[in-house]
């Protein structure tokens, strides 16, 4: 852009402008969950599983950083080894979340027949409380990951395609849609080429909130015993084993809970930033 | 009007019909034996049977769904698997907890979120809006049964204002009855205080920018009066929408409240229904409050349709 040219709009990149502290703080906070959930083995000083019924509740001390649980295992390991379930399923759902719902959300946002049974069977999913259907996916199958994954995964997708069509609905009414229809461009080309880049930025935005929710049921799903089960350790399932000891030592269930919270939080300052930089107008979310 | 409001009861209806088909295909499409999938694995051949037969699996699929909407129709929702007992009475004895609790929770969100919102809009990027916002992150961030042991801590555990758990229903005195429900009502309410508040700041800020909140203010009308009267009731619609739409969040934040409580609800019981595989009752339990879900939804948008003549003309 020159001087010459004053109404030419500068391109928004993602970093044109120096990010928020609390932006930087989200990264970094992220950057931490991540490093302990890959270099697991590495930092944890314990193996997460091995007991040790000598060491039962232990307060924190130099060998055990953060104290004990009730079967004498190492509170810090178990908590460094939580990340991992925590943000595999937050990933796989996410993943499986959008790659269901872009289609769905694409196809009733330019059908219109389609839409209309297509949105009363969403509004039927969204009427169903998201933990409830996870809790019955979860008790219909056998406990694990994969299960844990989809039952979370039902319940965001109708998100997803509520957000891709109404992207699609206004997409249609622009100039630009119109003049690739007029030269007659197929559907199929239509929707790929001209109106799905219209829902990536939303899209990324709304990915960042799903990854959080997700991690948040997960953990609310093993905190109710109907998670992915007890032998793998989760943020959750260590604070329902913790609470039942809570009156002794709170930080059983303090520890995994202040992780976790920060996790989430975390995931949804980045979301909050990215939604201002990508996509302005969905300023005010309510998810 | 009243066609209005027959086309959107009519609405209603095949919304609903897709719930029960989708519950109903949950179990019979889950790959396996939906028996021994209930049953677990150390189920007797006879249980099996015995499960196979109270549930009309040997039945072709369509008409096991017919009959089992027309059961239910009739107000037979079925049988426990584990207790005998019909789902319906195990889940009216346990209703009165939650209702309490949802209320509980539901009025301290309006009681705190609608100040707070309009304030935050009213003092817009002031400090008051930025604590709001700051509030409602953390609100979305911070899961239920966090904020519970946290209340729990500082106010049972330390300042021993509030017992740890427990519930006392209504019917033993309201001093007993609100000291058990306050740290529940909430914990609960949290998310929901961010989710309000978040849309009546956003909702506040749209309405303030309107000629007639101008006109009012030229007027010489008090800033209290413009914001209540004026602003506050013209930003309700999305406000009341975004009540009802988080009443699904609201049952999953009771399931998980009622655990950390210990509050012997609808929460517990799904949870416990859970556990024990009882199948009849989970389906109830959802059924049920997914019919809640639409019927508040439907009753907000009749409401509008009430306040907004714009509405039943669209």
């Amino acid at each position: 852009m020159t001087a010459t040219t004053p109404d030419a709009l500068p391109r928004r990149r993602l970093l044109d402008a120096p990010p928020h502290w609390t932006t930087v703080l989200a990264v970094v906070i992220l950057v931490a969950v991540i490093a302990m959930a890959v270099f697991a083995s590495q930092i944890a000083p314990f193996e997460p599983t091995k007991l040790n019924p000598a060491m039962r509740l232990k307060p924190a001390s130099s060998t055990y950083w953060l104290g004990t649980d009730s079967f004498g295992r190492d509170l810090y390991s178990r908590v460094v080894y939580g990340a991992q379930v925590s943000l595999l399923v937050g990933g796989g759902v996410t993943l499986a979340s959008v790659l269901i719902g872009l289609p769905l959300g694409l196809l009733a946002g330019w059908f219109r027949g389609f839409d209309a049974v297509l949105m009363r069977m969403m509004d039927g999913m969204m009427a169903i409380p998201g933990i409830l259907l996870a809790i019955a996916v979860v008790a219909l199958t056998k406990a694990g990951l994969v299960t844990v994954i989809v039952a979370i995964t039902l319940p965001e997708i109708p998100q997803v395609v509520r957000l891709v069509r109404s992207r699609v609905i206004a997409a249609r009414s622009e100039t630009y849609v119109d003049a690739a229809m007029l030269l007659g461009t197929p559907a199929t080309r239509l929707i790929t080429r001209h109106l799905f880049p219209a829902t990536i930025a939303p899209l990324i935005v709304q990915g960042t909130y799903i990854y959080a929710a997700a991690i948040l049921t997960e953990a609310a799903l093993s905190f109710l015993g109907v998670g992915i089960g007890t032998e793998i350790p989760t943020w959750g399932n260590i604070m329902a084993e913790g609470r039942l000891y809570f009156a002794i030592n709170p930080w059983l269930v303090f520890w995994p809970a202040i992780v976790l919270s920060l996790c989430i939080l975390s995931i949804n300052l980045l979301g909050d930033a990215l939604r201002d930089r990508l996509d302005p107008k969905m300023k005010g979310r309510s998810p | 009007m009243a066609s209005y409001f027959l086309r959107r009861v009519l609405m209603a209806v095949p919304v609903m019909a897709f719930i029960a088909l989708f519950i109903f295909l949950l179990l019979r499409l889950t790959p396996g034996d939906p028996a021994q999938a209930i049953a677990g694995d150390h189920a007797t051949p006879q249980q099996l049977a015995a499960i196979r037969e109270s549930l009309g699996l040997d039945q072709p699929l369509a008409s096991q769904f017919l009959a089992w909407v027309g059961d239910m129709i009739l107000g037979d929702f079925g049988k426990s698997l584990i207790s005998q007992r019909p789902v319906l009475e195990m889940i009216g004895q346990r209703i009165g907890p939650t209702l309490a609790l949802a209320s509980v929770a539901m009025m301290l969100t309006v009681l705190i979120s609608l100040p707070l919102g309009v304030l935050a809009a009213w003092r817009h990027g002031g400090l008051i809006d930025r604590f709001v916002m700051s509030l409602s992150v953390l609100g979305f961030s911070v899961p239920i049964f966090v904020i519970g042991y946290v209340l729990i801590s500082i106010f049972a555990v330390n300042l021993k204002w509030f017992p740890v758990q427990g519930y006392k229903p209504l019917a033993e005195g309201l001093g007993a009855f609100l000291h058990r429900i306050v740290l529940p009502g909430f914990a609960l309410a949290s998310i929901y205080i961010a989710l309000v508040s978040r849309m009546t700041r956003a909702s506040m800020l749209e309405v303030l920018g309107e000629d007639y909140v101008r006109t009012a203010r030229a007027k010489g009308l008090s800033d209290r009066i413009v914001l209540f009267r004026h602003a506050l009731r013209n930003a309700a619609i999305p406000i009341l929408t975004v009540v009802g739409t988080g009443f699904a969040m609201m049952i999953s934040g009771v399931v998980v409240t009622e655990t950390v409580f210990n509050i012997p609800g609808i929460g517990r019981l799904v949870v416990e229904a859970v556990l024990a595989r009882d199948y009849p009752l989970i389906q109830a339990i959802i059924l049920l409050t997914a019919g809640a879900y639409v019927l508040i939804n439907l009753l907000i948008d009749l409401s509008y349709a009430l306040t907004d003549p714009r509405i039943r003309y669209k």
